[in-house]
């Protein structure tokens, strides 16, 4: 893999790539958004009116309000998420939709490029949906503020998209996507606050918890639904770009790799 | 149009293209030959610039690869081995797709798409979804992406594998005329009526170097006998003993078959008259002929 690793060369040419897949889900646009908000939003209903009236407040808020903040991360990582593993490995291993690409004046950095940037265009169309029921509850503190979600949601999708691109290169088959699953999103999503706050957790697993990127996701995503101003933003930021970046530069060698050898 | 010398590609230990020297003229059909594992695949992709060479130089439409693949691939359309073509998109669709990946405007490749259609004889299927064709349909969709840009060079991988008669003929038919209309092609293909048919010049491939290279009738006529005699039946091993070295030049046996290669095949014919047991086949020889004796018998897996 060393060997195929090096800088990424960025260009527009990515965006006939973004285009491609634009079209595609298009025709398929109105199941597509269904499908995105329906999980999620059953889910944080569910839970928030009937968990919520249970409890007391939480971290300071109502529990469904706790809840969507949470789930605003959660079903944009989602969303990324699903669309490099399961749509971009149909495009690369099962359609070879790529291999004609690459036929193309085009190199791999332009596939993967327009394939993360088609992830980000997921997750902000799923983070909306979200965000929208918000609007509609009137579960946030400050209408200005949860306008800030909008790009936090875009940076959450660059962030896993990048990453799940990485399982994407590695991957034989869909099955193996359950690994990444298992054993990366499903702990995450229980150990980031989601469903409840970290300080629950024992202090090894906070201290864990700090170093994923859904955490930083929820620390950005939460207080700007409240109507806070998140505390460390650059961090946060930082640490979702660089979980996304590196994932985008470690799967240009990896698919490089698997395709270009 | 494409100038390769001395290219190298290793895997491992494994040398799969082993100083190879093309050379191809503008206008010109080249057939690229050999057994599965020659390296006609590699170096195909060589020559696109998708992998990088060990050693070698490669020259397309006067640019040089892997330097500035980017720019030779605009001058180059693929048909692949395996069908690629996108099933998530209509035909039409497929060819407005496939321009934009090379930078072209909606309005360009609007102009382009009537006559793709038209050549690929799918103007009817314009909005057929791709699941909806034939093998043979899909070929020619193929075919007519890799001209969405007006390309110089052609690459055709393997162009008619799986393909019945009638749609492999089509498939000639659209090659035939891009060649009259001064396209330059690289074909590879192992199978050698389609060779025969369309090179202009060939280069046989074993081991990932060229065995030999020239026209087709003219490797024919320097490196086989004129005519081949095939003979099989009860009796066989008896009449290769007594008889196959007296009247053929040159003579093999493959399984319960005698390959008698001769410059007279009368004289063959009449031995095998006295022995009615035996049944023959005769024939001219042909590029197989040329390809068995040169790359071997031996199945390559």
């Amino acid at each position: 893999m060393i060997r195929h690793l090096r800088l990424p060369r960025l260009s527009w040419r990515f965006v006939p790539v973004w285009q491609r897949n634009y079209l595609v889900w298009k025709k398929l646009a109105i199941p597509s958004i269904l499908g995105n908000l329906a999980d999620p939003m059953l889910y944080m209903l569910g839970l928030g009116y009937g968990l919520g009236s249970l409890l007391p407040e939480v971290g300071g808020m109502s529990y469904l309000t706790f809840l969507a903040a949470g789930t605003v991360a959660y079903s944009t990582m989602n969303a990324a998420t699903f669309e490099v593993l399961y749509s971009s490995f149909s495009r690369m291993h099962v359609q070879r939709t790529w291999d004609a690409i690459l036929n193309a004046p085009m190199t791999l950095d332009d596939v993967l490029l327009g394939e993360l940037v088609w992830a980000v265009s997921k997750s902000l169309l799923s983070g909306m949906a979200i965000l929208a029921v918000i609007w509609g509850l009137g579960l946030y503190g400050n209408f200005w503020l949860t306008l800030a979600i909008i790009p936090v949601v875009a940076l959450v999708g660059f962030c896993f998209g990048g990453m799940g691109l990485v399982m994407n290169a590695v991957s034989p088959s869909y099955d193996f996507f359950l690994y990444y699953f298992t054993l990366a999103i499903t702990p995450m999503v229980l150990l980031c606050g989601v469903f409840f706050p970290v300080s629950q957790l024992p202090p090894v697993l906070q201290a864990v918890s700090a170093w994923l990127p859904l955490t930083h996701a929820i620390d950005l995503a939460r207080p700007l639904v409240v109507g806070q101003m998140p505390d460390a933003i650059v961090l946060h930021v930082i640490a979702l770009l660089a979980y996304g970046g590196l994932g985008y530069v470690i799967a240009l060698a990896l698919t490089r790799r698997r395709l270009l050898r | 149009m494409l100038k390769v010398s001395g290219l190298t590609k290793r895997y491992g230990n494994a040398e799969v293209v082993r100083g190879l020297d093309l050379h191809v003229q503008r206008g010109e059909c080249f057939g690229l030959l050999g057994p599965n594992g020659a390296g006609k695949t590699t170096t195909l992709r060589l020559l696109l610039g998708l992998i990088e060479p060990d050693a070698g130089s490669i020259e397309l439409a006067g640019i040089p690869v892997p330097a500035q693949a980017r720019e030779a691939r605009m001058k180059v359309g693929v048909v692949p081995q395996m069908d690629n073509l996108d099933p998530d998109f209509s035909v039409r669709e497929n060819l407005i797709a496939y321009g934009r990946y090379f930078g072209m405007g909606r309005a360009a490749i609007a102009a382009r798409v009537p006559e793709l259609l038209d050549f690929a004889g799918l103007a009817s299927k314009a909005d057929a979804q791709i699941a909806q064709l034939s093998g043979g349909m899909k070929r020619r969709l193929t075919l007519a992406r890799a001209l969405v840009h007006d390309p110089d060079i052609l690459f055709l991988d393997e162009p008619t594998t799986g393909l019945d008669p009638q749609a492999r003929h089509l498939i000639w038919q659209g090659l035939r005329r891009l060649i009259n209309a001064g396209k330059t092609i690289v074909l590879t293909t192992h199978f050698m009526d389609e060779a025969e048919r369309l090179a202009d010049r060939l280069a046989i491939l074993d081991h990932g170097r060229v065995v030999v290279e020239g026209a087709p009738r003219a490797l024919i006529e320097s490196h086989i006998e004129p005519a081949v005699v095939e003979v099989y039946g009860e009796g066989l091993p008896d009449w290769t003993r007594e008889r196959a070295g007296a009247v053929c030049q040159r003579f093999e046996t493959v399984g319960e078959t005698l390959f008698c290669y001769t410059g007279d095949a009368e004289r063959v014919i009449d031995a095998l008259k006295q022995s009615p047991a035996l049944r023959y086949l005769h024939r001219p020889s042909n590029l197989e002929d040329v390809f068995l004796k040169l790359t071997g018998r031996d199945l390559r897996d």
